[in-house]
């Protein structure tokens, strides 16, 4: 080590004496096009793509026309001016102020550039001071350098654009037709992203596609399950394909952190946020809304971070993402985002608000869109201290006609759950007791689908009892709260249907001092995961609701996330690296058996590639399940070959191991017969092997334990 | 059967041996007495006294006559195992980590660590029959490579040394002539320290344990890797059953990573392996600390755990034990 530093202390003391700066900033460096100084990318295809926008390397710098021209005793005064002007928005790069002066005249030009740090400052200083008035004859013309560039390549004439020939594209549904209907899922572990298809026939995964540093923070599959969407400094990636992972699509979105798909994967969602150089200033925000299949960017949104933190749990800092939340259904036809007093709607045709305007709710703090219809549900809390009542409404867009309203009285808190396929909504209010130093809860229930959307009142047997979790059975009928506040809470199932009045809620039953805090339903309903995460170590409870009763219960210790695959056959379990240790993923079958058990050091992610709504129709489905005996004979006995085969390979592995040790065993017991001798000489003789050394004798061992003399009379 | 407890130690354990015969157990810990117990009921039979420093190490003579023991206080100590007194102290420079007798126990190899600008080394000294002769001498040093070395042990026939330690390398080497013989592989060995190392009882082969979560099986005469145990938690004591094919790995977190929620997420299991198919077949719990030393009964019908908790665990295995089956 010594040595080393001895180096680098010449290095510097060279360099010093050679003036040579040896902080080199590598962003600054720029190599001539075409040289990547023998370095190859790992990005296979840099060279194929054309260069984009943000990578000329002038995306820092802004063009100010329109200055005042003036003679050389005038040159420091303008350009303190313009100093003081453009210093106030971002820093400006030492020597980074260049105003060219006429070598004839001696007079400016009437024209400077100016180079910031970032391109974020650029672009800011661009929309602040363009058409600045300096003085009446002077309005600032405040341009991107690199638009200049762009623009004069423009040429004079027009040219037909050439026309590509049609090339097919891959079937990017391909998974959804594999042989043995598995389903497959990703995990990032470490610096390795891979895509495992899960063979729980063979309790093993099998992997698809593997690729190290493939994103930069996380990946995300769409909701269709047709990409796997990747996020980098530059910005997203979509990603598919029929038998591997090809990059489909990029969205330039520099430092892009979050991203989000529309319902339907049509559009793409992406967000940054950028640190403002002044720090009284809000964070700057940056959305942009792609179109998922071209590429294009069909709106962008910018503003202060302040306009898009509104709403949430009392104005909490940051941005609640997503920040627009898509509406309509599958059909992507809107979404929307919460505003000061307004909801904002916009359609996916125009891109524009409809009506031109927001929809102006005073005071709305929350609001969410039916899965399935046009319908927005949004909530106003209590106001002027309980002499204006929160209310709850249902609003249909694009008419914005309010469907339903309900008033609640002394609600603290308000949360929406929908039902998934729209036909319930739940509201779980928390109202104030009497005194106001507590909460209880209740629920109102709107039957959506029913008409004038009747609204049910429900409260627990001891309404006083917190509420830990609550979910809707997916397309079901049923509910499932965790209630309670001692630390085992129960659990209890609830109909929207009763056996004599369809139109009541009913309870199904109550679970009494359960270790759950979060409720898992199986996407196919029916079966549910009572889970206890954090504090009760994950613990695991399968339970069927049809039958009400228990199928198994189990523990993946230290559990974080639980999700069921999206056919409802299997549950994964993992534990991802917020704990250091047991990191990995089981994979459960529905009903709660254990089928293997993968463990991976810094596992960060998993994600069941989901699958998109099935093609059959409803009678189609119904007529399957009446003969699923017929079918399912045919799948049994492919079981039955599948474990045949793997109980015979593995008789033959553990042969193979068996007869390999035999060999070791034969080799090690001649190579000691060959040294008996000489290991008897080491023991001075004495009979060593193994053979003598068991030998059973019987000894006897006689002891005195006393010794007395007695005087025995004779008679 | 329930594990007989025993509490004798007021500091962790290091080390375990059993004598020959199998009736006695020898345990060695931090605090400084050694202590002898009876391996079929757990009941103490005695302690030796005299060492200044944790106590790493020992090994008992074929005859069960004599004790060896390596100390941090830098002396490597011969007792008479009935009596307990002391009948000779080597000094070293430096803390004595492994001990153990050769056939025939007439030499003995000892292993001393890093210490000050002392390198690690191994020293071969010789055993006298009558310890009114025996000297400080040393038959063999060897300077060790760089960092710890954690066990070194006898190959066949008192020929070869077989060490390793904290750069995952095993090395064999001639004890005539002091040369390395033989390295492991680097790129099928350890990747992380070794913290144990032992052999079957006929010394054909023996395992290694390491803080890469994994143990593997050597054979002692080729050094060639025969077969790898892969666990979830650092190995820092391993043994083999001399009855059964089977091998037991114990450790746990690192004493000072321990999360402080639940003893369950230390691992502190020893657990069992087929040696043959590599496969868990079950595991034995009840430590509250990391496992830092285990020992087979030479019957294979009881073995033994030392923790960093301070206990000895006893197990006499029930009869199922004897009947699994994969």
């Amino acid at each position: 080590m010594a040595a080393e530093v001895m180096l680098m202390n010449e290095i510097e003391a060279k360099a010093a004496s050679m003036a040579i700066d040896l902080n080199i900033d590598f962003n600054s460096i720029q190599l001539p096009r075409g040289e990547d100084c023998g370095i190859v990318s790992d990005d296979e295809d840099v060279y194929h793509d054309d260069q984009l926008e943000f990578d000329s390397g002038f995306g820092n710098v802004i063009v100010v026309d329109n200055l005042p021209v003036v003679p050389l005793e005038k040159f420091e005064k303008l350009e303190g001016v313009i100093r003081k002007i453009y210093s106030q928005i971002g820093v400006i790069k030492e020597d980074g102020l260049w105003m060219p002066v006429d070598p004839e005249t001696k007079k400016t030009l009437g024209y400077c550039f100016i180079e910031y740090n970032t391109p974020q400052e650029a672009e800011l200083a661009k929309e602040k001071t363009n058409g600045y008035k300096l003085d009446r004859a002077h309005i600032f013309a405040v341009n991107m350098f690199d638009d200049f560039d762009k623009y004069m390549r423009v040429p004079d004439e027009w040219a037909p654009p050439e026309i590509k020939p049609y090339t097919p594209g891959e079937n990017l549904q391909k998974w959804l037709t594999d042989e043995k209907a598995r389903d497959q899922f990703v995990i990032r572990a470490g610096t390795d992203t891979e895509v495992l298809w899960n063979d729980a026939r063979q309790s093993k995964t099998e992997l698809v596609y593997k690729r190290s540093y493939w994103t930069e923070s996380f990946v995300q599959w769409s909701p269709l399950g047709t990409y796997l969407a990747t996020v980098h400094r530059q910005g997203a990636a979509v990603w598919g394909g029929a038998n591997t992972f090809n990059r489909l699509m990029r969205y330039a979105h520099p430092q892009v952190k979050l991203i989000d798909f529309s319902p339907g994967e049509k559009f793409l969602v992406t967000y940054s946020s950028h640190e403002p150089s002044n720090p009284h200033d809000a964070n700057r925000v940056v959305i942009n809304i792609f179109d998922v299949r071209t590429g294009k960017v069909m709106r962008d949104f910018k503003g202060s971070a302040d306009e898009f933190t509104i709403g949430g749990a009392g104005g909490v800092a940051g941005v609640s993402w997503p920040v627009f939340r898509w509406g309509g259904g599958k059909e992507d036809k809107y979404f929307a985002k919460l505003g000061k007093n307004m909801i904002s709607v916009y359609e996916t045709e125009t891109f524009s608000l409809i009506d031109k305007k927001s929809l102006k709710v005073e005071n709305v703090v929350d609001f969410s869109w039916s899965p399935t219809d046009p319908i927005l549900a949004l909530f106003v809390p209590e106001l002027g201290g309980g002499n204006q009542p929160a209310r709850v409404s249902l609003v249909q867009i694009p008419s914005k006609v309010e469907l339903r309203q309900k008033n609640l009285f002394s609600v603290s808190d308000c949360k929406m759950y929908w039902q998934s396929n729209g036909e319930y909504l739940a509201v779980k209010a928390d109202r104030y007791t009497k005194t106001k130093k507590s909460t209880y809860t209740g629920f109102e229930l709107f039957r959506i689908k029913e008409r004038d959307i009747p609204i049910e009142v429900l409260e627990l047997d001891n309404k006083n009892d917190k509420i830990i979790a609550f979910a809707w059975e997916p397309k079901g009928h049923r509910f499932a709260v965790i209630h309670g506040d001692n630390p085992r809470p129960d659990i209890s199932f609830y109909s929207m249907k009763s056996s004599h009045n369809l139109g009541r809620v009913s309870k199904l039953t109550t679970l009494k001092g359960k270790q759950a805090n979060a409720l898992f339903w199986s996407p196919g309903g029916r079966f549910i995961v009572l889970a206890g995460l954090k504090g009760f170590n994950g613990q695991l409870e399968f339970f069927n609701v049809d039958e009400l009763e228990t199928m198994a219960t189990a523990e993946h210790f230290m559990a974080t996330d639980i999700e069921w695959d999206p056919t409802g056959r299997y549950v994964a379990t993992a534990v991802t690296s917020v704990h250091e240790m047991e990191n990995g993923f089981n994979i459960w079958s529905f009903h709660g058996k254990l089928l293997y058990r993968i463990l991976k050091d810094h596992f960060f992610q998993f994600l069941w590639r989901p699958r998109p709504p099935s093609f059959l129709s409803a009678e189609k489905e119904e007529e399957i399940l009446k003969y699923l005996k017929k079918y399912s004979k045919k799948y049994d006995a492919e079981d039955q070959d599948v474990s045949m085969l793997l109980s015979e390979q593995d008789r033959e592995k553990r042969r193979m191991l068996k007869e390999e040790w035999e060999k070791w065993i034969s080799e090690w017991k001649r190579a000691s017969e060959e040294e008996k001798l000489e290991r008897q000489r080491l023991r001075d003789g004495e009979a060593s092997d193994e053979e003598e050394e068991y030998e059973a004798k019987e000894v006897e061992v006689e002891e005195i334990l006393d010794f007395s003399e007695e005087v025995l009379f004779e008679e | 059967m329930r594990p007989i407890l025993m509490k004798g130690h007021e500091r962790p354990l290091t080390f375990l041996k059993y004598n020959r015969d199998g009736d006695l157990l020898f345990s060695c810990a931090k605090d400084h007495t050694p202590t002898v117990w009876f391996a079929d009921n757990g009941e103490r039979l005695g302690t030796y006294r005299g060492h200044n420093g944790a106590v790493w190490t020992c090994d008992v003579s074929r005859d069960s006559m004599r004790l060896i023991t390596g100390s941090a206080d830098q002396t490597v100590k011969l007792w008479n195992v009935q009596k307990g007194t002391q009948l000779y102290t080597f000094n070293f420079g430096s803390p004595a980590r492994s001990v153990e007798f050769a056939i025939g126990d007439k030499l003995a190899v000892i292993t001393t660590d890093p210490f000050m600008e002392l390198t690690s080394a191994i020293h071969v000294k010789r055993i006298a029959g009558d310890s009114t002769e025996q000297t400080e001498e040393s038959v063999l040093v060897i300077k060790g490579p760089q960092g710890r070395i954690n066990r070194a042990v006898w190959g066949p026939l008192n020929r070869t040394i077989i060490s390793a330690g904290e750069d995952a390398v095993i090395r064999i080497w001639d004890f005539e002539t002091g040369k390395l013989l033989k390295e492991s592989d680097k790129e099928s060995g350890h990747k992380k320290t070794i913290t144990s190392l032992t052999k079957a009882a006929d010394g054909s082969h023996f395992l290694s344990g390491s803080l890469d979560k994994s143990a593997k099986l050597w054979d002692t005469r080729t050094l060639t890797l025969i077969k790898t145990y892969s666990t979830e938690r650092p190995v820092n004591a391993v043994a083999m059953s001399p009855l059964l094919d089977h091998v037991v790995l114990g450790g746990g977190q690192d004493a000072s990573a321990v999360t402080t929620t639940d003893h369950r997420a230390g691992k502190f299991e020893a657990k069992f392996y087929d040696k043959i198919l590599q496969e868990e077949i079950g595991g034995v719990k009840g430590h509250f600390g990391p496992i830092n030393a285990l020992a087979f009964n030479p019957d294979g019908k009881s073995c033994s755990s030392g923790g960093e908790d301070g206990y000895v665990r006893l197990h006499h295995f029930d009869p199922d034990y004897f009947n699994i089956k994969i």
